[in-house]
């Protein structure tokens, strides 16, 4: 029984975090893109842009609501699930969790301002009201991340009998884990969002839609999407040379790397042999790994050997790594690709469209592999080298029927908000509100 | 003032907060699924709507933050009331996501739907019962340590007079504090039809409250008589409680200043939920958690507390915009803006 309920406190709060961070994201991401566009609109007076902010913020409150619901879940979870976890982390780690209900006050009363203002105000103090909605968003992306790189790293105290003394608040927050961490959360949340708003334009290009109002919402979009996912790699590997340096087991569980050396090679795919720790069919980069983790050939990467075995995270991790990256250069790629076609003024061809179309719903699962990787890679600790998981866990009955419950809540969110996006744009096509704001092409 | 104090005082005060603005938010769902099933439905949830469409989050968050505030100013509590109230915790917080979502998707034409309605409000009136729950078992009684583990002792709960009073109280005071609000806002959007439902709502709902409010006395002094003999020690606060309860009825029944009126039901509301509190102290949980028992550190109490109030330097500006822009600018309010 005791078992069953760590297993399904951790099921329960995978679904609940694996369900909120789809909206979280697009809550951090869909603002910055929102402003930009009707930033552009109002410098090139150009509606086609205002237009674009318009409609995708109208979206975007839809996502915003399951994003506010699912995240109220998670933070009463975590005093339900965890209690002894969150009794370490209030003791140790509040001030960030505090700092971000602020940002969300921010954001949430500069929102319903922005959706009821449209024509209230000239469009350049209006425009002015998406800056606290950024600031807003991506500050709570930011505390909420130190909080979890906290539990990476942990500093900022001293364990004395079970008791937390000499805590800095500061200092926790600041741990080893946040720069990397949050650099590559924000960039990765910025890439998901502008590429999702891609896959659509280019969706409806794919349709024959082929008005110029997609024509530049897919142009913009791409643009923003290759900074980013430049952005977004170059976090990522500061992330992974964070990995070696200070969570080694982590990065090794993700590279297969059993043995600490120099000059180590990166294994990409592959399959493991589990007694012998033998790797079949993997495709092998020499150096690779060093230069990854210290950004030199000869670097010495610490190896699975130097971790007890009971300390080691479950091995499948290196799967879900390896599909992150890939992902990361895909969305490079593309965009790339969409552009080379533009400059040399030539039509784009549907399989890039195809690509870009496919290329949003990649980058969400991204997040979610990100995501499994950072959690799963942390294992057996829920508080690295202080607290495991299966100490933290609740004593009560009952998680079980509280997991189908919950699974059951986000099956009717995720198809009810479905529903509504899609009558949503169906009941207002582009080309009909056009019209009905006499946007003069 | 010490740490732990300063910590109960600023998250009772947030408690209040969401108190009234929540009230308001659940008693109008309940009046337009009301309105919906009697035919009155056009006439009141135009008001409605217009108000909560934009403050809708800003409810929320109020919630969240006395959660994540009760968890780092005094963590030990939180690990008690954590481990005790999974099941009852869960329930209440799929009511509120099924009400959450129901916001941004009444936007776009669900609240046409009848079981859209009717869950919203239902759910409306659910989860100021279930929350409420929360404090009848600060009470003590329902929680207790045995054996190094918390346990909850859900039939206690559900037999106890006690709790049942509570939660009478908790919904007929939604009911009040949102009519008499909703009265104030259909008279500032000057449309009579909607206000003269709206007051006799408001009417209907008054007397009951006091009615309710007298029975959590008398049955919290069988279940806590500490507490209950503490209550007296400020019985002046429950006493003016009354007194503002007095005034706002007057200045309802005479049709007159019914923004007026509003403000005496909170200040109704804030006496007699101060006095509770102040009352209620030091205990958090009877007997088990205290303020100054489970405190966070000095340091990051005072951490906090910085936090917080550069946090309302930034937010009380912002929240006088959006009520200016939406309460206090007549033409917004009726209707004649986008
Ligand atoms: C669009 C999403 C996306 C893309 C394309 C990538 N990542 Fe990522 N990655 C995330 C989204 C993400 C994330 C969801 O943001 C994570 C989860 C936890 C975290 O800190 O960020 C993450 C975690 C994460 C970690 C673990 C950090 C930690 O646990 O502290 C590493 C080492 C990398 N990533 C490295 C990369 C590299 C080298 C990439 C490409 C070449 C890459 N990621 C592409
Ligand atoms: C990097 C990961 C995360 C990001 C980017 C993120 C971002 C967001 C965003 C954008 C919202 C919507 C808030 C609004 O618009 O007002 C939200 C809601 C929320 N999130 Fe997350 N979140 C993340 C992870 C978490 C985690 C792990 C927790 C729990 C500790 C959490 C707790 C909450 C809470 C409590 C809310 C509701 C706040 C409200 O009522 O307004 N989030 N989050
Ligand atoms: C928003 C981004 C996050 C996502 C998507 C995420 C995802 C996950 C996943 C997939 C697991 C399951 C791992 C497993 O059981 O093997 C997990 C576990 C957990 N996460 Fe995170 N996490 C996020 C951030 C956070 C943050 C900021 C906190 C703390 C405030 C946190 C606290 C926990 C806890 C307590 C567990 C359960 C214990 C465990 O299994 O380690 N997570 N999370």
């Amino acid at each position: 029984m005791e078992g069953d309920t760590l297993l399904y406190s951790r099921l329960l709060t995978f679904v609940t975090l694996g369900f909120h961070i789809v909206f979280a994201t697009l809550g951090v991401g869909v603002p910055v893109m929102i402003s930009l566009a009707e930033w552009v609109g109002i410098r090139r007076k150009d509606p086609h842009y205002v237009l674009m902010a318009r409609r995708w913020s109208r979206g975007f409150v839809i996502t915003v609501a399951v994003g506010v619901v699912t995240g109220t879940c998670i933070g009463m979870q975590l005093s339900l699930l965890w209690p002894r976890f969150m009794q370490a982390a209030g003791h140790v780690i509040s001030l960030p969790m505090f700092l971000e209900i602020f940002a969300f006050f921010l954001e949430a009363i500069f929102l319903g301002i922005y959706m009821y203002t449209w024509d209230r105000f000239r469009p350049i103090v209006h425009w002015l009201l998406t800056l606290p909605v950024v600031i807003g968003s991506s500050a709570s992306a930011f505390f909420i991340t130190t909080v979890n790189a906290f539990m990476n790293t942990p500093q900022g105290f001293t364990l004395q009998n079970g008791q937390f003394v000499d805590v800095d608040p500061w200092a926790a927050m600041w741990n080893p884990a946040t720069p990397s961490k949050v650099a590559h959360v924000l960039a990765s949340a910025y890439l998901t969002s502008a590429f999702l708003l891609g896959s659509i334009a280019a969706f409806r290009l794919l349709q024959g839609r082929d008005h110029p109002y997609y024509r530049k919402a897919l142009r913009f979009t791409m643009a923003a999407s290759l900074v980013f996912a430049v952005a977004t790699v170059v976090a990522g590997d500061w992330s992974g040379k964070f990995l070696a340096e200070h969570q080694p087991e982590k990065l090794a569980a993700a590279e297969w790397h059993f043995e600490t050396k120099p000059r180590a090679e990166l294994i990409v795919g592959g399959v493991l042999d589990p007694e012998t720790g033998e790797v079949a069919y993997a495709l092998r980069i020499p150096w690779a790994l060093s230069i990854l983790a210290h950004g030199h050939p000869d670097a010495v990467v610490t190896g699975l050997d130097a971790i007890p075995r009971e300390q080691w995270p479950p091995l499948f991790v290196h799967y879900v790594f390896d599909a992150m990256v890939l992902i990361g250069f895909y969305t490079v790629l593309v965009p790339i690709a969409y552009f080379g076609y533009i400059w040399r003024k030539r039509a784009v061809p549907r399989l890039v469209l195809r690509l870009i179309v496919w290329g949003g719903p990649l980058a969400m699962l991204a997040i979610e592999l990100g995501w499994i990787y950072a959690e799963v890679g942390r294992q057996p600790w829920i508080l690295r080298g202080y607290m495991k998981t299966a100490e933290a866990v609740t004593t009560s009955e009952g998680v079980g029927l509280m997991l189908v419950l919950f699974s059951l809540l986000y099956i009717v969110l995720a198809a009810v908000a479905a529903f509504v996006l899609l009558r949503l744009f169906r009941n207002k096509p582009l080309e009909a509100e056009l019209e009905e704001r006499r946007v003069i092409l | 003032m010490s740490l732990a104090l300063v910590g109960i005082t600023v998250l009772w005060v947030f408690l209040y907060g969401y108190l009234i603005v929540a009230s308001i938010d659940f008693g109008a769902g309940f009046f337009s699924f009301y309105g919906k099933w009697t035919g009155k439905g056009a006439v009141i949830n135009d008001v409605i709507d217009r108000y909560l469409s934009p403050v809708w989050e800003v409810t929320n968050v109020f919630l969240v933050f006395f959660l994540v505030g009760l968890v780092g100013f005094f963590p030990d509590a939180a690990y008690y009331y954590g481990e005790a109230l999974l099941i009852p915790g869960s329930v209440a917080l799929i009511l509120l996501a099924i009400r959450g979502s129901f916001y941004a998707f009444a936007n776009y034409g669900a609240r046409e739907s009848t079981l859209f309605l009717f869950l919203y409000g239902m759910s409306g009136l659910f989860i100021p019962a279930a929350l409420s729950t929360v404090l009848t078992i600060s009470e003590g009684g329902f929680i207790i340590e045995q054996g190094g583990r918390v346990v909850f002792l859900a039939n206690e709960l559900l037999t106890s007079p006690y709790s049942w009073s509570v939660v009478l109280l908790a919904l007929v005071s939604v009911l009040f504090i949102s009519a008499s609000f909703l009265t104030y806002y259909a008279s500032r959007a000057e449309d009579q039809e909607a206000l003269e439902v709206l007051r006799s709502f408001a009417l209907f709902w008054s007397l009951p409250t006091i009615f309710a409010g007298f029975l959590v006395f008398v049955t919290l002094r069988e279940h806590n008589p500490q507490h209950f003999h503490a209550m007296l020690d400020v019985s002046w606060m429950f006493v003016a409680s009354m007194g503002c309860f007095l005034v706002a009825l007057g200045l309802l029944m005479r049709r007159k200043a019914y923004g007026m009126a509003f403000l005496f039901v909170m200040l109704q509301y804030a006496f007699a939920f101060f006095g509770y509190g102040v009352s209620h102290l030091p205990y958090l949980l009877y007997p088990y958690v205290t303020i100054t028992g489970s405190v966070t550190s000095p340091a990051m109490g005072q951490a906090l507390i910085a936090a917080f109030v550069g946090g309302l330097a930034l937010l009380i500006p912002s929240l006088w915009l959006l009520l200016r822009l939406f309460l206090f600018d007549a033409r917004y309010v009726k209707g004649l803006r986008p």
